[in-house]
C-alpha cells in the first residue's frame, strides 16, 4: 500500500521519537494497529538472517523482524526452556511468545543461521499449536544448477504455504511487483548507508539503528519513506565533524547489542562506517531484475549476489574476509570493532579467520561480546577508547 | 554396588569384538600415519553423514576430526588442546570438539602419537550441526588441498522431501563424485559402491539387533557408555567393510549368549548383574570424564536401555537401511536421517518411543555446553516427554571433550536424587 502523500517532511526530532517508540515497543502495537485497519490481514514473524521479505509482501502480508526482546523485557519464563551456556536472544524470543505479545503474528519463519535458531523451529511448533511455523533453509552450495534448483522449490513451497496461509493465490506479477517495491527499499538503505559512511557525524549510528530497526516493524513502504525523511533531515542538521576514527562493526547480525553499547562505541571516539545489523535489509546487494521468472531471479540475487556473512559457508578460501575487507576499504575505514553475543556461535567460529585475513591487511581490529541485556557499557567504552586512540595514534 | 565382584574386570578386553573393533581402530591410525609413504591420498571428513562407502570407492584414507576430539578426550589429552587453541583467539564460548581438534593440530601429534598426514582432500558433509561447516573453513585454513562440501538441508518438518533428497543426490554427482575422482584418480565405479552398501546395510541389521536387545529384562548391554563402543566401526571409517560385518556379526552372538544367560552389561568393573534402573539418555558422554561418568550409573544400577547419541552417524532403528539398489538416494536419506538432523518434535516422538518400547524409569538429558545442535530446546523436549510418557526426567549440564565442564560432585549428587526419585515413584505405584 503506497504511503499517504506528505506536505511537508518531518523535523529530525519527529522521526527519531518514532523509531524509538517503535523499538520501545515490546507488544508490537504497530503491528496489531496495521492488522487492525484492515480485516483479516496477517503478519508473519522472521528470526536473523535472511527469508525472501518478498514472497510475504505478495501474500499481502506484514514481514516482522524478530530480534529478540533488548535489554527492556524482563525474561521471567524464557529460562525455563535453556541451559547455561547459550546466547540470550532465544530465551528472549520464547518470553516474548509465552506472554502473548506476538500473538499478532500470524505465523514465524525460522531460517538457517545457526542451530539455536534451527532448534527453537521445532520448539515454536510444539509450544504454538495452530500457528504457522516454517523452518526455512538456504543452500550453502551456489551453483544454479544445484543449489539454485533447490532454493527455487523451497521459494514455491514457501509461496504456496503463505496462498494457503492467506487464502489467495500469489501471482508471478504479485512477485514482481513485491521485488520493485523492495528494490526501492534496497535503494533506500543503501543511500543511507553511503550518507553515514560518507558524513558519518551527520548520521551517527545509534540513529541509523534505529531507524533500521523501525525496518522490522513496519511496511517496507512507509520504512522507505523513512529512511527519507530521516536522510531529508540529517542533511539538513548542522552537526560538525569530530575527530572520530572510522571502523567497521560486524558480528551483530542477530542478537541485538543494547543501544548503550552503539552510543558507547560511538561516544568513545569511532565512527560506525559500516556494520551487519538487519543485514536482512541489504543482503541482497544489487537490484533483482523485475523480469521473467521472478523466483528464478530472488534465487540468482541469493547466489550471487548476496553479502557475506558469518552464517554462510565461504566456498573459496582464498575469499575469506574478502567482504569485510572490501567494505573497510569501501568505507575508508581505519579499523574494525569485532562484537558478538556471547555463545554465539556463527560469529565466534568465524572470527578467528576473519582477523587473520584482517592481520594480512595490516588492518587493525579490537574485539569484545555483549549480550543483549549487558547492563555495564563502561568496560566497552574503555575498549573502543583506547582502539580508537591506537589508530590515531598509528596514523599520525 | 551392583557391579559382581567375582568378574575379574578385563573380562569386557577380552570379548572378541572388543579386541576386533580396537585392531581395526589401530589399522586406522596406523594407515594414515603410513598413507604418505604408501602413496594413498587422504581425506578428512565428518561422523554425521559421513559417506564412507563412496570414500572407499576412490580408495582414499579416511580421517575424522570428531573421532580424534573425543579420542583425544579419553586419553585425557583434550583439555590441553582447548587451551591451546584458546590460547590461539578461539572463543571459549564455542564448541569444544573444533578447540580439541585445532589443539591437536597445533600440537602436531595425533591421538595415537605419531602425526596425522595432512589431508589430500577436505569432505565437509554438513549435516545436523553447523558447527561442522565452521570448523571445516577452519581446518581448510590450515591446508592447502582441495576441498569439497555436501550441504544436507535440515529436516524442518520431520519429513525429507523429494527436493531435499534430489538436491544431496546432485551435490553427489556434480560437486563430490568429480573432485574425489580429481583427488584420487580413481573413476567412480557405481557397482563398487552398490557392493560397500550391501555390506553396510548387512552390518545395520546387525547393529539394531543388538541395540533392541535392551528391550528384555535384565538388558543384556548398555546402550550408552556400551552402545558409544558399538557403533564405533559403523559410524566412522569401516562402515560397508566386510571387517565391519564381521565384527557385527560376532558382537550379535555375544550380546544373543548374554541375553541367553540372563546377563547384565558388562562394565569397566565387570557384569552389572543387579539392573535397578534403565534409563534412556539424551546427549552426548563427557568423554574426558567418561570412565568416572558411567560408575556413577553402574554402581547405582542404572542401565541405558537406549540412547540418542548412538544415533548421530545414522537412525537405524526405525528401518533404514543403505540400499544397493539406489545407491546415491540411499547416501542421501542417510545423511539427511541421522539424529541431530531431525526437527525437535519427532526428537521428543522417538525419545517417547524409547521409553515405552524399553520400558524404561525416566530420560535424563545430559546437556553439553559445546553443541546447540543437541542442547538448544532439551528443556522444553524433557517437559514434553515427562508430560507424554508420566516418566520422570532428569537434567544435567556437562561437556564432551572440555574438563573444565564437568563438575563429578554436582553430576553425582543429581543422579543420586533422580535414581532416589524414581525409586519413590516405583513405591508409590507399588501400594
Ligand atoms: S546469537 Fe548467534 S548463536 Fe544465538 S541464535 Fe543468533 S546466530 Fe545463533
Ligand atoms: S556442535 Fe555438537 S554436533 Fe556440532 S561439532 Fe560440536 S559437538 Fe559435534
Amino acid at each position: 500500500m503506497p504511503p499517504a502523500p506528505r506536505l511537508q517532511p518531518p523535523s529530525m526530532t519527529a522521526v527519531l521519537d518514532r523509531c524509538q517508540a517503535l523499538f520501545d515497543d515490546l507488544a508490537f502495537s504497530s503491528v496489531r494497529a496495521w492488522k487492525e485497519a484492515v480485516p483479516g490481514r496477517k503478519a508473519i514473524g522472521y528470526m536473523p538472517i535472511y527469508v525472501p521479505l518478498e514472497i510475504i509482501h505478495a501474500a499481502g502480508m506484514l514481514p516482522v523482524g524478530i530480534l529478540g526482546g533488548g535489554d527492556q523485557l524482563e525474561v521471567i519464563h524464557g529460562d525455563a526452556y535453556y541451559q547455561s551456556y547459550i546466547c540470550r536472544i532465544p530465551r528472549s524470543t520464547v518470553e516474548l511468545g509465552v506472554t502473548g505479545r506476538l500473538d499478532p503474528l500470524d505465523g514465524m519463519l525460522f531460517p538457517s543461521i545457526c542451530d539455536v535458531i534451527r532448534n527453537l523451529s521445532g520448539m515454536w511448533r510444539m509450544m504454538f499449536e495452530g500457528k504457522y511455523v516454517r523452518y526455512f533453509d538456504v543452500p550453502q552450495n551456489y551453483q544454479d544448477s544445484v543449489g539454485g534448483s533447490y532454493y527455487i522449490r523451497e521459494l514455491e513451497t514457501l509461496r504456496d504455504d503463505l496462498a494457503e496461509l492467506g487464502g489467495r493465490a500469489i501471482t508471478d506479477d504479485d512477485l514482481r511487483e513485491s521485488i520493485r517495491v523492495y528494490n526501492d527499499h534496497r535503494k533506500a538503505v543503501r543511500a543511507l548507508y553511503d550518507f553515514r559512511a560518507a558524513r558519518p557525524w551527520r548520521a551517527p549510528t545509534a540513529e541509523v539503528y534505529l531507524v533500521m530497526r523501525a525496518a522490522m516493524v513496519l511496511t517496507v513502504e512507509e520504512h522507505t519513506a523513512l529512511i527519507e525523511d530521516y536522510l531529508a533531515a540529517a542533511a539538513a542538521e548542522d552537526r560538525p565533524p569530530r575527530d572520530n576514527c572510522r571502523v567497521v562493526l560486524t558480528g551483530a547480525f542477530c542478537e541485538q547489542p543494547p543501544l548503550g553499547v552503539i552510543k558507547s562505541i560511538e561516544m568513545a571516539g569511532c565512527y560506525i562506517v559500516d556494520d551487519d545489523f538487519m543485514l536482512i535489509t541489504r543482503w541482497l546487494l544489487d537490484e533483482v531484475p523485475t523480469d521473467a521468472d521472478p523466483l528464478a531471479n530472488l534465487s540468482r540475487a541469493f547466489l550471487h549476489h548476496g553479502c557475506a556473512t558469518s552464517a554462510k559457508f565461504e566456498p573459496e578460501k582464498q575469499d575469506k574476509g574478502r567482504f569485510l575487507i572490501d567494505s573497510v576499504r569501501r568505507n575508508r575505514a581505519e579499523g574494525v570493532i569485532f562484537v558478538a553475543p556471547s555463545f554465539c556461535d556463527p560469529a565466534l567460529l568465524d572470527r578467528p579467520m576473519l582477523q587473520d585475513a584482517l592481520t594480512d591487511q595490516n588492518i587493525p581490529y579490537t574485539a569484545f561480546k555483549y549480550a543483549e541485556n549487558s547492563g555495564q557499557t563502561q568496560p566497552i567504552r574503555e575498549q573502543a577508547g583506547t582502539f580508537a586512540d591506537s589508530i590515531k595514534l598509528w596514523s599520525a | 554396588m551392583s557391579v559382581t565382584s567375582t568378574t575379574p574386570p578385563p573380562v569386557v578386553q577380552k570379548e572378541d569384538s572388543m579386541l576386533r573393533q580396537k585392531a581395526m581402530i589401530a589399522a586406522n591410525y596406523t594407515a594414515l600415519s603410513e598413507a604418505r609413504d604408501k602413496g594413498r591420498k587422504v581425506v578428512s571428513t565428518f561422523v554425521p553423514g559421513n559417506l564412507n562407502e563412496l570414500l572407499m570407492c576412490f580408495d582414499l584414507v579416511r580421517n575424522l576430526p570428531e573421532i580424534n576430539a573425543l579420542q583425544n578426550g579419553l586419553r585425557k589429552k583434550s583439555g590441553r588442546y582447548i587451551v591451546e587453541a584458546e590460547r590461539n583467539g578461539h572463543s571459549e564460548d564455542v564448541c569444544a570438539y573444533v578447540k580439541a581438534d585445532l589443539g591437536m593440530m597445533l600440537s602436531g601429534t595425533g591421538p595415537a602419537g605419531a602425526p596425522l598426514p595432512a589431508p589430500d582432500v577436505l569432505l565437509l558433509s554438513y549435516t545436523g550441526c553447523f558447527t561442522f561447516m565452521k570448523w571445516f573453513e577452519l581446518v581448510r585454513q590450515e591446508y592447502d588441498c582441495e576441498t569439497v562440501m555436501l550441504h544436507v538441508p535440515y529436516q524442518g518438518d520431520g519429513t525429507i522431501t523429494s527436493n531435499m533428497r534430489d538436491y544431496v543426490v546432485k551435490q553427489l554427482k556434480e560437486d563430490v563424485i568429480p573432485t574425489l575422482e580429481r583427488v584420487s584418480g580413481v573413476k567412480f565405479d557405481i557397482d563398487r559402491l552398490r557392493g560397500y552398501l550391501a555390506e553396510s546395510a548387512k552390518a545395520e541389521d546387525d547393529l539394531v539387533w543388538v541395540l533392541q536387545s535392551a528391550r528384555r529384562r535384565p538388558s543384556p548391554i548398555d546402550a550408552y557408555f556400551g552402545g558409544v563402543y558399538y557403533i564405533g566401526p559403523i559410524f566412522t571409517a569401516f562402515r560397508g567393510t566386510a571387517e565391519t560385518s564381521a565384527y557385527y556379526a560376532v558382537l550379535r552372538e555375544e550380546v544373543a549368549d548374554r541375553l541367553a544367560a540372563a546377563k547384565g552389561p558388562t562394565t569397566p568393573e565387570g557384569e552389572l548383574a543387579d539392573e535397578r534402573y534403565r534409563l534412556v539418555v539424551e546427549g552426548p558422554p563427557p568423554w574426558s570424564n567418561f570412565r568416572e561418568f558411567w560408575k556413577m550409573f553402574y554402581d547405582e544400577g542404572a542401565v541405558v536401555v537406549a540412547s540418542t547419541y548412538t544415533k548421530v552417524g545414522g537412525l537405524y532403528d526405525f528401518g533404514f537401511r543403505h540400499d544397493p539398489e539406489h545407491p546415491l538416494e540411499s547416501l542421501a536419506d542417510y545423511c539427511l536421517g541421522c539424529y541431530t538432523n531431525l526437527d525437535l518434535p519427532t526428537r521428543v516422538d522417538i525419545l517417547c518411543r524409547y521409553l515405552e518400547d524399553y520400558d524404561a524409569d525416566g530420560l535424563l538429558i545430559n546437556s553439553v555446553k559445546s553443541c546447540n545442535s543437541f542442547s538448544a530446546g532439551q528443556l522444553l523436549m524433557l517437559r514434553e516427554v515427562e508430560a507424554r510418557t508420566g516418566r520422570p526426567g532428569a537434567f544435567i549440564e556437562t561437556d564432551l571433550v572440555d574438563p573444565r565442564y564437568f563438575s563429578p560432585a554436582n553430576v553425582k549428587n543429581r543422579l543420586e536424587s533422580y535414581f532416589q526419585m524414581i525409586a519413590q515413584k516405583r513405591g508409590r505405584a507399588a501400594h
